[in-house]
């Protein structure tokens, strides 16, 4: 390996180890806006109970330098990589991997990792494809984007598909995203962010979903009728009353974000993604050169 | 909607039954940490708790720690893991071993309500992912049994003005989670005839 990559793997680890702890530390500012806002207009006394403790532990978790919540998750990269990028993905890879178990000794963070037979702790979170790592190629462009989404297993244990039928229209779709959150209830952790792909194929839906929750909070799809659904299920996703912890209250969801692909005409999936309110995301830029520029806004 | 502070353990039976779904209440004394794994061991493999449980409050967790020495640790960050998963073994903590409170986010499903009744047990609901500030009401890991489950050990924290919870389930056969799933399936009706 040239120096110029040894240097390179070692800025993108050092981004990976610091990403991971960022995240699970100094939650995004559109998220705390989000939350305040929640809090702001709850008008049922468990639900303003949950929202006033979420605003006190995010300030202790500030103040003690401390993880906002204690599941570290399972490590999740997305990576935008651009052509002229001089680290070849298999190299990023590694380094991913390395950051995620320096970050994890270091802290120390909890290991979550396990085989999933044997149920054995497999190390430093990090195990057999994981880190979990989503690739996006850039053309014409030389640098590398990583965002890291630790997410916990309260929320993507109430992740949901369903191959709705075309005949199922989108009425179909609101139906099985209105279910999916009442059955829920408590125990992703409401008021969150839920995240819905459409189309594509089964496997791909549920990938748009996940990356919907990856978004900033309320950010809305590009194409018109696409957001125009994610103001109609957020609006009516906060009428079922599940609220704040599944204890009852007038906000169950901070936002709904879709994401789309076109589809077979015979088919018409439904993936659902919760996002629990402690939606932790950091972001950082890597530049041909080394240099990193970490976003917290990403 | 009242406030409480319990000392656990308790002893009192009335303790438990002063409680109402809904209410809010503070924990003082010592509470024990408990998951997934640790109640296989106990119920599906048959082994002995090595730690008392009678009167007990249990919290759903697998705490994140940094190790001092043998058997010694020390907290980095603990949080509160959902309690669905764990359901099964409610009716076993409180009839065999007298568990008086269970702690955990996102509430127990129906089937714990009579148990709960029968045997004058509560379900407390924390806020899940408000680890930070669950962290700074554990004073100390007073014990460990069970490392080699790490993180999911059996473990005996004191604690200080532990909460705010809430009373998810009552002794009394009253469940807040029944309550408001009972309530979403009719407003799902009405939204569903909109649609």
């Amino acid at each position: 390996m040239s120096a110029v990559v040894t240097d390179l793997s070692q800025a993108v680890e050092d981004a990976a180890a610091h990403l991971y702890v960022w995240a699970l530390k100094d939650i995004p500012q559109d998220l705390r806006d989000a939350l305040a806002a929640a809090r702001d207009r709850e008008t049922s006394t468990t639900g303003k109970r949950v929202l006033e403790t979420i605003t006190r532990n995010v300030e202790i978790a500030d103040d003690e330098r401390n993880l906002v919540c204690q599941d570290t998750g399972i490590a999740v990269y997305y990576c935008r990589v651009g052509e002229g990028f001089p680290l070849h993905p298999a190299r990023i890879y590694d380094a991913l991997r390395a950051g995620t178990e320096r970050a994890t000794v270091e802290h120390p963070l909890r290991s979550n990792t396990v085989h999933t037979l044997t149920r054995e702790n497999t190390g430093q979170n990090v195990g057999f494809r994981v880190p979990i790592v989503h690739w996006d190629f850039v053309p014409d462009w030389d640098g590398l984007d990583v965002k890291c989404v630790p997410k916990g297993s309260g929320s993507e244990n109430m992740s949901f598909l369903k191959m709705c039928v075309p005949a199922d229209g989108v009425r179909g779709i609101k139906q099985f995203v209105l279910e999916s959150i009442v059955g829920a209830g408590g125990k992703p952790c409401p008021p969150g962010i839920v995240g819905v792909g459409i189309g594509g194929s089964a496997d791909y839906a549920m990938h748009l979903a996940k990356e919907a929750i990856a978004r900033p909070v309320g950010t809305r799809n590009p194409d018109p009728e696409v957001a125009q659904l994610e103001d109609e299920l957020y609006e009516l996703l906060n009428e079922t009353g599940v609220g704040p912890m599944g204890l009852g209250g007038d906000v169950t969801v901070l936002s709904c974000h879709i994401e789309h692909a076109d589809t077979h005409m015979t088919l018409n999936p439904v993936a659902v993604n919760y996002q629990c309110w402690a939606a932790r995301r950091a972001s950082a830029h890597i530049s041909s050169s080394g240099d990193i520029e970490y976003e917290r806004d990403a | 909607m009242a406030q409480h502070e319990v000392t656990f353990p308790v002893t009192d039976p009335a303790e438990i039954l002063k409680l109402r779904a809904g209410d809010e209440v503070v924990v003082q004394g010592h509470i024990i940490g408990i998951r997934d794994r640790t109640q296989i061991r106990i119920f599906d493999q048959g082994i002995e708790p090595p730690m008392d449980l009678s009167g007990a409050f249990l919290l759903h967790t697998a705490p994140g720690v940094r190790k001092l020495g043998p058997g010694r640790y020390e907290k980095v960050c603990i949080g509160t893991t959902t309690s669905a998963r764990m359901v099964r073994f409610t009716e076993g903590l409180g009839e065999r071993y007298g568990v008086r409170a269970i702690c955990g986010k996102g509430g127990f499903p129906d089937e714990a309500i009579e148990p709960m009744q029968r045997l004058g047990m509560v379900y407390f609901a924390i806020v899940g992912g408000a680890a930070a500030l669950e962290t700074t009401q554990i004073e100390e890991i007073e014990e460990v049994a069970w490392e080699e489950l790490m993180p999911e050990c059996l473990w005996k924290f004191r604690v200080k003005d532990f909460g705010p919870l809430t009373v998810g389930i009552d002794a009394h056969g009253n469940s807040l989670y029944r309550d408001v799933q009972e309530r979403a399936r009719k407003k799902l009706e009405d939204i569903y005839a909109r649609l």
